[in-house]
Protein backbone atom coordinates (compact mmCIF):
# COMPACT_ATOMS: atom_id res chain seq x y z
CA UNK A 1 0.00 0.00 0.00
CA UNK A 2 2.39 2.63 1.15
CA UNK A 3 4.94 1.47 -1.30
CA UNK A 4 1.87 1.96 -3.94
CA UNK A 5 0.17 5.61 -3.14
CA UNK A 6 3.44 7.19 -0.84
CA UNK A 7 6.28 5.89 -2.84
CA UNK A 8 9.47 7.93 -1.84
CA UNK A 9 11.68 8.25 -4.62
CA UNK A 10 8.47 8.22 -7.14
CA UNK A 11 7.61 11.60 -4.80
CA UNK A 12 11.05 12.91 -5.41
CA UNK A 13 11.34 12.00 -8.98
CA UNK A 14 7.86 13.41 -9.60
CA UNK A 15 8.16 16.74 -7.34
CA UNK A 16 9.24 18.79 -10.42
CA UNK A 17 6.85 17.96 -12.79
CA UNK A 18 4.04 18.15 -9.99
CA UNK A 19 5.36 21.59 -8.60
CA UNK A 20 4.92 23.44 -12.36
CA UNK A 21 1.60 21.60 -12.39
CA UNK A 22 0.66 23.48 -8.67
CA UNK A 23 2.34 26.66 -10.46
CA UNK A 24 0.16 27.15 -13.55
CA UNK A 25 -2.62 25.78 -11.32
CA UNK A 26 -2.06 29.08 -9.36
CA UNK A 27 -1.58 31.27 -12.32
CA UNK A 28 -4.19 29.99 -14.81
CA UNK A 29 -6.69 30.62 -10.93
CA UNK A 30 -5.16 34.31 -11.10
CA UNK A 31 -6.35 34.93 -14.58
CA UNK A 32 -9.53 33.04 -14.42
CA UNK A 33 -10.71 33.95 -10.84
CA UNK A 34 -10.64 37.82 -11.97
CA UNK A 35 -11.83 37.64 -15.30
CA UNK A 36 -14.58 35.70 -13.57
CA UNK A 37 -15.17 38.37 -11.17
CA UNK A 38 -14.95 41.14 -14.15
CA UNK A 39 -17.07 39.73 -16.14
CA UNK A 40 -19.81 39.11 -13.26
CA UNK A 41 -19.44 42.64 -11.98
CA UNK A 42 -20.28 44.00 -15.97
CA UNK A 43 -23.20 41.52 -16.42
CA UNK A 44 -24.55 42.64 -12.54
CA UNK A 45 -24.35 46.13 -13.61
CA UNK A 46 -26.27 45.47 -16.91
CA UNK A 47 -29.05 43.85 -15.09
CA UNK A 48 -30.08 47.19 -13.37
CA UNK A 49 -30.69 48.68 -17.03
CA UNK A 50 -34.86 47.29 -16.52
CA UNK A 51 -34.88 48.21 -20.90
CA UNK A 52 -36.43 44.50 -22.02
CA UNK A 53 -33.58 45.15 -25.17
CA UNK A 54 -30.85 44.93 -22.22
CA UNK A 55 -32.95 43.03 -19.95
CA UNK A 56 -33.77 39.87 -21.92
CA UNK A 57 -30.62 38.64 -23.81
CA UNK A 58 -28.91 39.23 -20.30
CA UNK A 59 -31.19 36.65 -18.79
CA UNK A 60 -30.92 34.24 -21.50
CA UNK A 61 -27.00 34.67 -21.29
CA UNK A 62 -26.73 34.52 -17.89
CA UNK A 63 -29.22 31.08 -17.86
CA UNK A 64 -27.28 29.47 -20.79
CA UNK A 65 -23.95 29.56 -19.13
CA UNK A 66 -25.16 28.39 -15.94
CA UNK A 67 -27.42 26.02 -17.43
CA UNK A 68 -23.98 24.67 -19.82
CA UNK A 69 -21.38 21.98 -18.43
CA UNK A 70 -18.50 23.97 -17.97
CA UNK A 71 -16.44 20.55 -19.42
CA UNK A 72 -19.15 20.83 -22.50
CA UNK A 73 -18.20 23.74 -22.66
CA UNK A 74 -15.13 24.05 -22.25
CA UNK A 75 -14.36 20.95 -25.12
CA UNK A 76 -16.66 22.89 -27.08
CA UNK A 77 -14.20 25.60 -27.53
CA UNK A 78 -11.21 23.95 -28.03
CA UNK A 79 -12.63 21.63 -30.68
CA UNK A 80 -14.75 23.33 -31.99
CA UNK A 81 -13.14 26.78 -32.35
CA UNK A 82 -10.68 25.78 -35.04
CA UNK A 83 -13.26 25.14 -37.40
CA UNK A 84 -14.00 28.15 -37.40
CA UNK A 85 -10.73 29.13 -37.97
CA UNK A 86 -9.64 30.45 -34.93
CA UNK A 87 -6.56 28.07 -33.13
CA UNK A 88 -6.40 29.40 -30.00
CA UNK A 89 -4.99 26.77 -27.83
CA UNK A 90 -5.85 25.16 -24.08
CA UNK A 91 -4.85 27.91 -21.74
CA UNK A 92 -6.97 30.78 -23.85
CA UNK A 93 -10.04 27.88 -24.32
CA UNK A 94 -10.06 27.83 -20.48
CA UNK A 95 -10.28 31.14 -20.08
CA UNK A 96 -12.74 31.67 -21.99
CA UNK A 97 -15.29 28.98 -20.94
CA UNK A 98 -14.25 30.82 -17.11
CA UNK A 99 -15.38 34.07 -17.92
CA UNK A 100 -18.50 32.42 -19.88
CA UNK A 101 -19.15 30.04 -16.97
CA UNK A 102 -18.04 31.34 -13.76
CA UNK A 103 -18.67 34.95 -15.36
CA UNK A 104 -22.37 33.92 -14.88
CA UNK A 105 -22.42 32.62 -11.40
CA UNK A 106 -20.47 35.81 -9.77
CA UNK A 107 -22.83 37.91 -11.64
CA UNK A 108 -25.71 36.55 -10.22
CA UNK A 109 -23.95 36.46 -6.42
CA UNK A 110 -23.34 40.41 -7.26
CA UNK A 111 -26.91 40.91 -8.09
CA UNK A 112 -28.33 39.59 -5.38
CA UNK A 113 -25.69 41.81 -3.43
CA UNK A 114 -26.67 45.39 -4.75
CA UNK A 115 -30.09 44.03 -4.58
CA UNK A 116 -29.71 43.56 -0.75
CA UNK A 117 -28.79 47.16 -0.68
CA UNK A 118 -31.48 49.47 0.35
CA UNK A 119 -33.08 51.69 -1.92
CA UNK A 120 -32.76 54.45 0.44
CA UNK A 121 -28.73 54.22 0.12
CA UNK A 122 -28.63 55.07 -3.35
CA UNK A 123 -31.47 58.19 -2.81
CA UNK A 124 -29.41 59.41 0.25
CA UNK A 125 -26.31 59.62 -2.24
CA UNK A 126 -28.44 61.11 -5.36
CA UNK A 127 -30.13 63.69 -2.82
CA UNK A 128 -26.46 65.11 -2.06
CA UNK A 129 -25.76 65.59 -5.99
CA UNK A 130 -23.78 61.83 -6.70
CA UNK A 131 -24.44 60.45 -10.38
CA UNK A 132 -25.82 57.31 -10.70
CA UNK A 133 -22.45 55.81 -11.59
CA UNK A 134 -20.65 57.44 -8.48
CA UNK A 135 -23.42 56.04 -5.65
CA UNK A 136 -23.50 52.53 -7.10
CA UNK A 137 -19.17 52.94 -7.10
CA UNK A 138 -18.99 54.59 -3.58
CA UNK A 139 -22.38 53.47 -1.53
CA UNK A 140 -23.78 50.03 -3.28
CA UNK A 141 -20.93 48.30 -4.79
CA UNK A 142 -18.87 48.12 -1.33
CA UNK A 143 -22.25 47.12 0.66
CA UNK A 144 -23.25 44.71 -2.11
CA UNK A 145 -19.53 43.07 -2.05
CA UNK A 146 -19.52 43.00 1.80
CA UNK A 147 -23.21 41.14 2.03
CA UNK A 148 -22.23 38.52 -0.20
CA UNK A 149 -18.58 37.88 0.44
CA UNK A 150 -19.22 34.19 1.79
CA UNK A 151 -20.93 33.32 -1.92
CA UNK A 152 -18.30 35.32 -3.55
CA UNK A 153 -15.31 33.63 -1.69
CA UNK A 154 -17.35 29.70 -1.97
CA UNK A 155 -17.96 30.24 -6.00
CA UNK A 156 -13.97 31.12 -6.29
CA UNK A 157 -13.44 28.04 -4.18
CA UNK A 158 -15.40 26.04 -6.92
CA UNK A 159 -13.61 28.19 -9.69
CA UNK A 160 -10.24 26.89 -8.47
CA UNK A 161 -11.33 23.31 -8.27
CA UNK A 162 -13.04 24.00 -11.71
CA UNK A 163 -9.58 24.64 -13.47
CA UNK A 164 -8.57 21.11 -13.10
CA UNK A 165 -10.87 20.83 -15.79
CA UNK A 166 -7.85 22.39 -17.98
CA UNK A 167 -6.30 18.92 -18.16
CA UNK A 168 -8.81 17.60 -20.36
CA UNK A 169 -7.30 20.09 -23.40
CA UNK A 170 -3.75 19.30 -21.86
CA UNK A 171 -2.90 22.74 -20.10
CA UNK A 172 -0.29 21.40 -17.67
CA UNK A 173 -2.12 22.59 -14.69
CA UNK A 174 -1.67 20.44 -11.33
CA UNK A 175 -3.90 17.28 -12.38
CA UNK A 176 -2.65 17.43 -15.83
CA UNK A 177 0.74 16.85 -14.84
CA UNK A 178 0.09 14.60 -11.77
CA UNK A 179 -1.50 12.05 -14.61
CA UNK A 180 1.80 12.70 -16.57
CA UNK A 181 4.00 11.62 -14.35
CA UNK A 182 1.81 8.74 -13.26
CA UNK A 183 1.97 7.88 -16.74
CA UNK A 184 5.60 7.88 -16.48
CA UNK A 185 6.29 6.05 -13.09
CA UNK A 186 3.52 3.59 -13.33
CA UNK A 187 2.71 4.62 -9.86
CA UNK A 188 -0.52 6.58 -8.15
CA UNK A 189 1.91 8.55 -5.96
CA UNK A 190 1.55 11.62 -7.94
CA UNK A 191 -2.02 11.53 -7.99
CA UNK A 192 -2.34 11.25 -4.25
CA UNK A 193 0.73 14.27 -4.44
CA UNK A 194 -1.98 16.16 -6.26
CA UNK A 195 -4.48 15.62 -3.92
CA UNK A 196 -2.78 17.02 -1.27
CA UNK A 197 -1.77 20.10 -2.50
CA UNK A 198 -4.89 20.93 -3.78
CA UNK A 199 -6.20 20.54 -0.18
CA UNK A 200 -3.37 22.38 1.40
CA UNK A 201 -4.15 25.25 -1.73
CA UNK A 202 -7.97 25.40 -0.85
CA UNK A 203 -7.59 24.17 2.96
CA UNK A 204 -7.04 28.20 3.76
CA UNK A 205 -10.25 29.60 2.03
CA UNK A 206 -12.24 26.69 3.33
CA UNK A 207 -11.67 27.77 6.74
CA UNK A 208 -12.00 31.46 6.03
CA UNK A 209 -15.38 30.83 4.43
CA UNK A 210 -16.78 29.07 7.08
CA UNK A 211 -15.83 32.64 9.43
CA UNK A 212 -17.00 34.50 7.39
CA UNK A 213 -20.36 32.24 7.40
CA UNK A 214 -20.40 32.10 11.33
CA UNK A 215 -19.70 36.07 11.33
CA UNK A 216 -22.70 36.25 9.02
CA UNK A 217 -24.71 34.25 10.93
CA UNK A 218 -23.68 36.18 14.34
CA UNK A 219 -24.66 39.36 12.56
CA UNK A 220 -28.21 38.01 11.43
CA UNK A 221 -29.20 37.53 15.27
CA UNK B 1 -39.77 83.76 -14.59
CA UNK B 2 -39.70 85.78 -12.06
CA UNK B 3 -40.32 84.57 -8.24
CA UNK B 4 -39.03 86.06 -5.06
CA UNK B 5 -40.15 82.45 -3.36
CA UNK B 6 -37.07 80.00 -3.07
CA UNK B 7 -39.56 76.96 -3.75
CA UNK B 8 -41.91 77.62 -5.96
CA UNK B 9 -43.94 74.05 -7.52
CA UNK B 10 -47.14 74.53 -9.57
CA UNK B 11 -50.37 71.98 -10.32
CA UNK B 12 -48.35 69.02 -9.20
CA UNK B 13 -49.30 65.48 -10.38
CA UNK B 14 -47.56 62.28 -10.00
CA UNK B 15 -49.53 59.13 -10.62
CA UNK B 16 -48.00 55.93 -9.97
CA UNK B 17 -49.71 53.36 -12.58
CA UNK B 18 -53.25 54.06 -12.66
CA UNK B 19 -52.92 55.68 -8.83
CA UNK B 20 -53.31 58.77 -8.84
CA UNK B 21 -51.03 60.29 -5.90
CA UNK B 22 -50.47 64.06 -6.29
CA UNK B 23 -53.78 65.79 -7.85
CA UNK B 24 -52.71 69.43 -8.64
CA UNK B 25 -50.14 70.53 -5.87
CA UNK B 26 -49.12 74.28 -5.41
CA UNK B 27 -46.48 74.70 -3.18
CA UNK B 28 -44.33 78.35 -2.61
CA UNK B 29 -41.88 78.73 0.00
CA UNK B 30 -40.25 82.08 0.89
CA UNK B 31 -36.60 82.05 1.90
CA UNK B 32 -36.03 81.34 5.67
CA UNK B 33 -39.48 80.17 6.33
CA UNK B 34 -40.42 76.84 7.93
CA UNK B 35 -43.16 75.48 6.18
CA UNK B 36 -44.83 71.94 8.30
CA UNK B 37 -46.41 69.19 5.82
CA UNK B 38 -49.01 67.25 8.24
CA UNK B 39 -51.75 65.02 6.54
CA UNK B 40 -52.83 61.32 6.94
CA UNK B 41 -50.53 58.24 5.68
CA UNK B 42 -50.98 57.93 2.37
CA UNK B 43 -52.38 61.56 1.36
CA UNK B 44 -48.83 62.42 -0.71
CA UNK B 45 -46.30 64.18 1.58
CA UNK B 46 -43.39 62.22 1.06
CA UNK B 47 -44.17 62.00 -2.53
CA UNK B 48 -44.55 65.86 -2.83
CA UNK B 49 -40.60 66.30 -1.13
CA UNK B 50 -39.47 63.76 -4.03
CA UNK B 51 -40.48 65.74 -6.51
CA UNK B 52 -39.11 68.88 -4.92
CA UNK B 53 -35.77 67.28 -5.51
CA UNK B 54 -36.80 65.23 -8.18
CA UNK B 55 -36.38 61.79 -6.43
CA UNK B 56 -39.65 61.15 -8.37
CA UNK B 57 -40.16 62.34 -11.39
CA UNK B 58 -44.03 64.67 -11.21
CA UNK B 59 -46.10 63.46 -14.18
CA UNK B 60 -46.88 66.89 -15.12
CA UNK B 61 -46.19 70.76 -13.29
CA UNK B 62 -43.56 72.62 -12.81
CA UNK B 63 -40.61 73.30 -10.10
CA UNK B 64 -38.31 76.05 -9.45
CA UNK B 65 -35.84 75.72 -6.75
CA UNK B 66 -33.66 79.00 -6.08
CA UNK B 67 -34.23 79.74 -9.63
CA UNK B 68 -33.64 76.64 -11.10
CA UNK B 69 -36.23 74.88 -13.32
CA UNK B 70 -36.07 71.42 -11.82
CA UNK B 71 -37.81 69.48 -14.51
CA UNK B 72 -36.03 71.31 -17.37
CA UNK B 73 -34.23 68.35 -18.83
CA UNK B 74 -31.04 70.34 -19.74
CA UNK B 75 -30.79 71.28 -15.84
CA UNK B 76 -28.12 69.60 -13.89
CA UNK B 77 -29.58 67.55 -11.77
CA UNK B 78 -26.72 66.59 -9.73
CA UNK B 79 -25.70 69.88 -9.52
CA UNK B 80 -29.13 71.43 -8.38
CA UNK B 81 -29.81 68.42 -5.52
CA UNK B 82 -26.49 69.93 -4.16
CA UNK B 83 -28.78 72.89 -3.32
CA UNK B 84 -31.65 70.69 -1.80
CA UNK B 85 -30.59 69.14 1.42
CA UNK B 86 -33.22 66.15 2.17
CA UNK B 87 -32.94 64.20 5.40
CA UNK B 88 -35.14 60.83 5.36
CA UNK B 89 -37.04 59.15 8.10
CA UNK B 90 -34.64 55.88 7.99
CA UNK B 91 -31.28 58.06 8.11
CA UNK B 92 -29.98 56.20 5.24
CA UNK B 93 -26.19 56.43 6.62
CA UNK B 94 -23.79 54.56 4.39
CA UNK B 95 -23.30 51.93 7.39
CA UNK B 96 -19.51 50.77 5.21
CA UNK B 97 -18.38 54.46 6.22
CA UNK B 98 -17.46 56.56 9.40
CA UNK B 99 -19.85 59.46 10.34
CA UNK B 100 -17.06 61.71 8.85
CA UNK B 101 -17.10 59.51 5.88
CA UNK B 102 -20.78 60.19 5.36
CA UNK B 103 -20.51 63.70 5.57
CA UNK B 104 -17.50 64.23 3.36
CA UNK B 105 -18.10 61.63 0.36
CA UNK B 106 -20.31 64.68 -1.64
CA UNK B 107 -17.94 67.13 -0.41
CA UNK B 108 -15.52 65.44 -2.48
CA UNK B 109 -17.21 63.74 -5.37
CA UNK B 110 -19.68 66.26 -6.11
CA UNK B 111 -18.05 69.71 -4.68
CA UNK B 112 -14.97 68.56 -5.62
CA UNK B 113 -13.07 69.91 -2.62
CA UNK B 114 -10.03 68.18 -1.45
CA UNK B 115 -9.46 65.63 1.45
CA UNK B 116 -8.19 68.00 3.63
CA UNK B 117 -10.76 71.04 2.58
CA UNK B 118 -13.71 68.19 2.66
CA UNK B 119 -12.45 67.06 6.09
CA UNK B 120 -12.27 70.61 7.45
CA UNK B 121 -16.00 71.04 6.02
CA UNK B 122 -17.23 67.80 7.19
CA UNK B 123 -15.82 68.20 10.89
CA UNK B 124 -17.05 71.93 10.61
CA UNK B 125 -20.59 70.18 10.11
CA UNK B 126 -20.27 67.69 12.64
CA UNK B 127 -19.66 70.51 15.14
CA UNK B 128 -22.90 72.17 13.89
CA UNK B 129 -24.80 69.67 15.06
CA UNK B 130 -23.08 68.58 18.00
CA UNK B 131 -21.18 65.33 17.27
CA UNK B 132 -17.48 66.75 16.50
CA UNK B 133 -16.15 63.93 18.97
CA UNK B 134 -17.75 61.43 17.05
CA UNK B 135 -16.57 61.82 13.54
CA UNK B 136 -14.69 58.34 13.67
CA UNK B 137 -17.66 56.48 14.57
CA UNK B 138 -19.46 54.57 12.21
CA UNK B 139 -23.17 54.25 12.32
CA UNK B 140 -23.95 51.28 13.98
CA UNK B 141 -21.73 52.76 17.13
CA UNK B 142 -24.58 55.40 16.90
CA UNK B 143 -28.40 56.08 18.65
CA UNK B 144 -30.59 56.87 16.58
CA UNK B 145 -30.48 60.63 17.39
CA UNK B 146 -26.85 60.98 16.75
CA UNK B 147 -27.42 58.73 13.41
CA UNK B 148 -30.19 61.42 12.43
CA UNK B 149 -27.82 64.58 13.47
CA UNK B 150 -25.27 62.94 10.94
CA UNK B 151 -27.79 62.95 8.37
CA UNK B 152 -28.54 66.52 8.68
CA UNK B 153 -24.84 66.97 9.25
CA UNK B 154 -24.22 65.35 5.22
CA UNK B 155 -26.59 67.57 3.94
CA UNK B 156 -25.30 70.87 5.31
CA UNK B 157 -22.11 70.21 4.52
CA UNK B 158 -23.35 70.83 1.16
CA UNK B 159 -24.45 74.28 1.94
CA UNK B 160 -28.04 74.03 0.80
CA UNK B 161 -30.40 76.55 -0.30
CA UNK B 162 -33.59 74.58 1.28
CA UNK B 163 -33.56 71.74 3.67
CA UNK B 164 -36.74 69.00 3.31
CA UNK B 165 -37.27 66.58 5.63
CA UNK B 166 -39.33 63.59 5.36
CA UNK B 167 -40.89 62.65 9.29
CA UNK B 168 -37.03 62.71 10.83
CA UNK B 169 -38.00 61.99 13.98
CA UNK B 170 -40.95 59.54 14.06
CA UNK B 171 -38.16 55.92 13.72
CA UNK B 172 -36.47 57.52 16.78
CA UNK B 173 -37.10 56.65 20.40
CA UNK B 174 -39.19 59.21 22.52
CA UNK B 175 -36.42 60.60 24.74
CA UNK B 176 -34.10 60.77 21.54
CA UNK B 177 -36.26 62.98 19.70
CA UNK B 178 -35.19 65.80 21.34
CA UNK B 179 -31.92 66.15 20.18
CA UNK B 180 -32.62 66.01 16.59
CA UNK B 181 -35.42 68.47 17.27
CA UNK B 182 -32.81 70.97 18.53
CA UNK B 183 -30.61 70.47 15.74
CA UNK B 184 -33.35 71.62 13.41
CA UNK B 185 -34.28 74.85 15.30
CA UNK B 186 -31.01 75.67 15.63
CA UNK B 187 -30.93 75.41 11.41
CA UNK B 188 -33.63 77.63 11.67
CA UNK B 189 -31.89 80.36 13.70
CA UNK B 190 -29.70 80.32 11.27
CA UNK B 191 -31.92 81.40 8.59
CA UNK B 192 -32.05 78.09 6.29
CA UNK B 193 -35.37 77.63 4.52
CA UNK B 194 -37.08 74.38 5.66
CA UNK B 195 -40.22 72.07 4.22
CA UNK B 196 -40.76 69.72 6.99
CA UNK B 197 -43.30 66.31 7.05
CA UNK B 198 -43.72 65.46 10.72
CA UNK B 199 -46.20 65.56 13.39
CA UNK B 200 -44.49 67.06 16.19
CA UNK B 201 -47.20 69.71 16.82
CA UNK B 202 -45.22 71.04 19.74
CA UNK B 203 -42.45 72.04 17.62
CA UNK B 204 -44.45 72.86 14.41
CA UNK B 205 -46.24 75.80 16.81
CA UNK B 206 -43.32 77.25 18.04
CA UNK B 207 -40.86 76.72 15.46
CA UNK B 208 -43.12 76.64 11.93
CA UNK B 209 -44.11 79.85 9.91
CA UNK B 210 -47.25 78.01 8.52
CA UNK B 211 -48.77 74.53 8.70
CA UNK B 212 -49.90 72.71 5.55
CA UNK B 213 -52.64 70.27 5.73
CA UNK B 214 -52.48 67.59 2.93
CA UNK B 215 -55.10 65.06 2.34
CA UNK B 216 -55.60 62.63 -0.45
CA UNK B 217 -52.94 64.54 -2.84
CA UNK B 218 -54.48 67.84 -2.14
CA UNK B 219 -53.30 70.61 0.03
CA UNK B 220 -56.83 71.23 1.68
CA UNK B 221 -55.50 74.21 3.95
CA UNK B 222 -52.76 76.33 5.26
CA UNK B 223 -52.12 78.80 7.56
CA UNK B 224 -50.21 79.94 10.60
CA UNK B 225 -49.71 77.20 12.99
CA UNK B 226 -52.07 78.49 15.69
CA UNK B 227 -55.09 78.46 13.03
CA UNK B 228 -54.47 75.39 11.39
CA UNK B 229 -54.25 73.80 14.71
CA UNK B 230 -56.74 75.73 17.15
CA UNK B 231 -59.07 76.97 14.20
CA UNK B 232 -58.90 74.53 11.56
CA UNK B 233 -61.57 75.71 8.70
CA UNK B 234 -62.42 72.34 6.88
CA UNK B 235 -63.74 69.23 8.72
CA UNK B 236 -60.72 66.88 7.19
CA UNK B 237 -58.14 69.14 8.59
CA UNK B 238 -60.37 69.19 12.31
CA UNK B 239 -61.05 65.75 12.30
CA UNK B 240 -57.19 65.12 11.25
CA UNK B 241 -55.67 67.09 14.17
CA UNK B 242 -58.09 66.40 16.56
CA UNK B 243 -57.13 62.28 16.35
CA UNK B 244 -53.26 63.02 16.49
CA UNK B 245 -53.99 65.00 19.34
CA UNK B 246 -55.35 62.33 21.00
CA UNK B 247 -52.29 60.49 20.87
N1 LIG C 1 -42.95 54.13 -5.66
C1 LIG C 1 -44.29 54.00 -5.51
N2 LIG C 1 -44.98 53.16 -6.29
C2 LIG C 1 -46.32 53.03 -6.16
N3 LIG C 1 -47.05 53.68 -5.26
C3 LIG C 1 -46.42 54.54 -4.44
C4 LIG C 1 -45.01 54.74 -4.52
N4 LIG C 1 -44.65 55.64 -3.57
C5 LIG C 1 -45.79 55.99 -2.95
N5 LIG C 1 -46.86 55.35 -3.44
C6 LIG C 1 -48.25 55.50 -3.04
O1 LIG C 1 -48.57 56.85 -3.11
C7 LIG C 1 -49.43 57.22 -2.04
C8 LIG C 1 -48.83 58.38 -1.28
O2 LIG C 1 -47.65 57.95 -0.66
P1 LIG C 1 -46.73 58.89 0.22
O3 LIG C 1 -45.60 58.08 0.68
O4 LIG C 1 -46.42 60.13 -0.52
O5 LIG C 1 -47.72 59.23 1.41
P2 LIG C 1 -47.38 59.96 2.79
O6 LIG C 1 -48.36 61.07 2.91
O7 LIG C 1 -45.96 60.29 2.86
O8 LIG C 1 -47.77 58.83 3.83
P3 LIG C 1 -47.06 58.44 5.23
O9 LIG C 1 -47.57 59.39 6.26
O10 LIG C 1 -47.54 57.06 5.48
O11 LIG C 1 -45.58 58.52 5.01
C9 LIG C 1 -49.62 55.97 -1.19
O12 LIG C 1 -50.84 55.38 -1.55
C10 LIG C 1 -48.48 55.12 -1.59
O13 LIG C 1 -48.82 53.74 -1.49
MG1 LIG D 1 -44.33 59.58 4.02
Amino acid sequence: MIEAFFNIDIMKAAWPIVLTGLWNTILLSLIVVPLGLLGGLILALLASIKHPLVRWPLMAWVDFFRAFPPLVLLVLLFAGLPFAGLELGGFACVAIAFFLNTGSYYGEIFRAGIDSVPAGQVEAARSTGLTRMQATRYVVLPQAVRNVMPDLLSNTLEVVKLTSLGSVVAVPELLYEARQAQSITYNPTPIVMAAVIYFLLLWPLVRLLSRLENRALAGRR
Amino acid sequence: MATNHIVDARAIHKHFGTLHVLKGVDLKVDERELVFIIGPSGSGKSTLLRCLNRLEEPSSGSIVVDGIDMLNPKTDINHARRRIGMVFQSFNLYPHMTALGNVTLALRKVAGKGRAEAEALGRAALERVGLAERADHTPGQLSGGQQQRVAIARSIALEPRVMLFDEPTSALDPELVGSVLEVMRGLRESGMTMIVVSHEMGFARNAADRVVFMDDGLIVEQGPPAAIFETPSHERTRAFIGQIQRH
